[in-house]
């Protein structure tokens, strides 16, 4: 029992991941019509910012320590980052502490803006080219920012911690009346989780209580007739394009400390992405949505010792199985609709 | 000639020539000189260049006749490379039987994965030939570590049972592979003045390859069935209307082509006998979909230009350091060098995937036809001079254009 509660929660944190990747890869299908390669290389880039920022906190130059002397009797020289000398002691270190949940409000614009040049730049000239076409082009993309982060940030994986208060890990055995330290979940990880719920309930709650969110979801279902409504669309589809960036993004921010980023985070999420899309159903929100956790969950029991001994290797394929096994039951995936994306 | 009709007779004639003289047309520098890091005409690059022709043009029969995008040939490549040095090691060193056995594997392989995935298309069946290929990647790295050496890649051993073959050589090494007692990696150059020319047995078998392979794709383009491919590309719905089933032909082109990425990674081990798991990667799966679309989709030519303007590129560019580009840039005061030198850096050497990733976007964007587009807009930009300005020649839109 505690066991199978343990990889429920581990499936949670990278099934709230898949989730939110791929509610932006629908998101974009959906209202867009195009298929976004390019859409792991958001969340790479999201991941990127905060570490940018623990980078940027941690700037610092060399002050004179009056207190401490090394062995010869010379003054010790500490490394002091700049914000803590700029802003005292307290306030300083507690930015350094705090730079990765404060990426999160830096990412939003920096991650919309990018969203909306992508768009407005690129991705507007391939409505009308076929899906072949949209699908090279994203993934040419991906591959130039894959790359481009690569050179400034080189190849290696950069860790960047969570804050302090968030370190070590909540008993959840006992609030479920289990023995203590049965089951220990890492409280980055709940966080994350929480913070996914909260992202995915906006996005909801975005398409569902407010009129532009009515209109998109009129558009995603008839462009045409909503069209000649005399509504302008496009200008709408433009900003759900920057929605489903700064999704992408936030998800990356978040998980940096989950797993260091590298340049190619972002492409092993994606694949795995658009299988979540694909057994949730193209086209479908909350399709997506529920795929995401599932496979998360599912992966993570496949990974069970036990589960590995009888059948090796399971952990490794065991979604691309299920999208098999989905696709050929159900073509439409989960909850697809007929008529989207069908050809 | 040979059941080819004169236009596509007089193509074929024209790649055989370049095939056969390609140790010559490739070294156009002479040793020693500046230029000579520009020679493509060493073995191990005109194999690799006539490898990925093969790959390409097989990849070609799906893509550019039936327009379904796969995004996991990769896969089948791997799964022959595989299979070929799992020859070597058991059978014999010997590159014709592990030839027939990677293209079989990879067949087998092939009409497994091509039986799910055709049953979606567009958008679902690009996805799913892409976990597939991801699935088999990770898997081979994992897992199969028993079958495909894990990390460290499959190689050959000095106790490897090689039942028709030698274990050893005399001098207690392993064994090259051979076609018949005529090692692979054997040579003879010949010099004439500056110039070095090196013909090398493993590219002229590859060739030979690659010429037979050829033959069969600009049948199979000219064949009833190739026009069946060619109408489920252009609309399948009608052609389901016609009364024919367009799956099983949708299978076969697959499973063809999966064969030919089957023989160009039996082809690629018979000339350095070592498989990996990282030839199975989605990026090795793009890089053979970048090879088709620049050099020009359902074209017959097409995929083998733009086989040959990316692995050319790729050998060229990635060697490019910044000491070479200061030589380049000699010429100019200084500080111009200096930032010329600056700017051009990211884009070489261990930068070649950013000029990859470009040259992909640019194609795409610009040239969606490829070289041979380009080629064709460019001939009719002259020819149309000599005509009425805006008048179309005839039967321009009934004929196939010069490189189909």
């Amino acid at each position: 029992m505690e066991s199978i509660i343990l990889q429920l929660l581990n499936g949670l944190d990278k099934g709230s991941a898949y989730a939110l990747i791929a509610l932006g890869l629908t998101l974009i299908f959906g209202t867009l019509g195009v298929v976004n390669f390019a859409h792991g290389a958001l969340f790479m880039m999201g991941a990127f910012i905060a570490v940018t920022l623990n980078m940027v906190f941690g700037i610092s130059f060399e002050v004179e320590d009056p207190t401490r002397t090394d062995f010869l009797g010379n003054v010790m020289m500490v490394d002091t980052p700049y914000v803590v000398h700029w802003f005292g002691e307290g306030v300083g270190n507690f930015l350094i502490d705090w730079s990765v949940p404060m990426a999160v409000v830096i990412a939003i614009p920096i991650m919309a803006l990018i969203g909306v040049v992508m768009e407005r730049g690129l991705i507007r000239f391939f409505y009308k080219r076929p899906h072949a076409d949209q699908i090279l082009v994203t993934f040419g993309l991906a591959i130039v920012l894959q790359e481009i982060i690569k050179a400034f940030y080189g190849a290696n994986p950069i860790p960047t911690p969570a804050p302090e208060a968030f370190v070590g890990s909540f008993d959840v055995g006992q609030l479920l009346g289990f023995d203590p330290f049965a089951i220990m979940y890492p409280y980055w990880r709940l966080v994350y989780f929480f913070f996914a719920a909260l992202i995915i309930g906006l996005v909801f709650a975005f398409l569902q209580f407010t009129t532009f969110g009515m209109v998109v979801r009129a558009g995603m279902a008839d462009r045409e007739t909503v069209g000649l409504l005399g509504i302008d669309i496009d200008r709408r589809f433009v900003l759900m394009f920057a929605l489903a960036a700064v999704v992408a993004g936030l998800a990356g921010v978040m998980y940096a400390p989950i797993l260091s980023p590298n340049y190619h985070i972002g492409m092993d999420f994606l694949v795995l992405s658009f299988v979540v899309v694909v057994v949730g159903g193209m086209g479908s929100l909350p399709g997506a949505v529920a795929a995401g956790f599932l496979l998360g969950i599912l992966q993570s029991f496949a990974s069970m010792s036990w589960i590995i001994e009888l059948i090796p290797g399971i952990n490794q394929v065991v979604i691309y199985l299920v999208a098999i096994v989905i696709l050929l039951t159900r073509p439409r995936g989960l909850m697809g609709r007929k008529g989207v994306m069908e050809e | 000639m040979l059941g080819l009709t004169a236009k596509d007779a007089r193509l074929y004639l024209i790649v055989l020539v370049m095939l056969i003289f390609a140790p010559f047309f490739l070294n156009p520098f002479p040793e020693g000189s500046g230029l000579a890091q520009f020679n493509a005409g060493y073995p191990d690059m005109m194999q690799r260049l006539v490898i990925f022709g093969l790959f390409a043009v097989g990849f070609n029969i799906l893509f550019g006749l039936t327009g379904y995008l796969s995004f996991g040939h990769a896969a089948f490549l791997g799964a022959g490379s595989y299979a070929g040095v799992w020859m070597f090691k058991l059978l014999t060193m010997n590159v014709i039987p592990a030839l027939i056995v990677s293209t079989i594997v990879a067949g087998l392989f092939s009409l497994l994965i091509g039986f799910i995935s055709l049953r979606r298309s567009g958008i679902y069946f690009s996805i799913l030939t892409l976990a597939f290929a991801q699935m088999c990647y990770s898997l081979a790295y994992s897992v199969l570590t028993p079958i495909t050496g894990g990390e460290t890649g499959l190689q050959l051993a000095l106790d490897d049972p090689r039942v028709l073959g030698v274990t050893q050589t005399a001098e207690g090494n392993i064994p090259v592979p051979h076609l018949f007692g005529l090692p692979m990696n054997a040579s003879t150059s010949l010099d004439i003045g500056a110039w070095s020319f090196t013909f090398s047995v493993g590219y002229y078998f590859a060739a030979v390859v690659f010429a037979l392979a050829f033959y069969f794709t600009i049948r199979l383009f000219r064949s009833p069935f190739g026009l069946v491919l060619r109408a489920v590309k252009s609309n399948q719905g009608r052609l389901s209307y016609t009364g024919l089933n367009a799956r099983p032909y949708t299978l076969a082109a697959f499973v063809i082509s999966g064969m030919f990425a089957g023989l160009a990674g039996g082809l690629m081990v018979s000339m350095d006998p070592l498989a990996g798991a990282e030839r199975m990667l989605w990026t090795a799966s793009g890089e053979v979909v970048l090879m088709t679309i620049l050099g020009g989709v359902g074209t017959l030519i097409g995929p083998i230009l733009g086989a040959g303007a990316i692995t050319y590129l790729e050998a060229i560019i990635s060697t490019i350091n910044s000491t070479v580009l200061h030589r380049w840039f000699d010429i100019f005061p200084e500080w111009l060098e200096n930032l010329l030198v600056n700017i051009v850096y990211p884009f070489v050497g261990s930068g070649w995937h950013l000029t990859l990733g470009l040259v992909f976007m640019i194609v795409v964007i610009f040239l969606p036809g490829g070289i041979v587009e380009g080629g064709r807009k460019i001939y009719g930009l002259f020819s149309r001079k000599r005509e009425e300005p805006g008048s179309m020649p005839p039967n321009a839109a009934a004929q196939p254009g010069p490189g189909e």
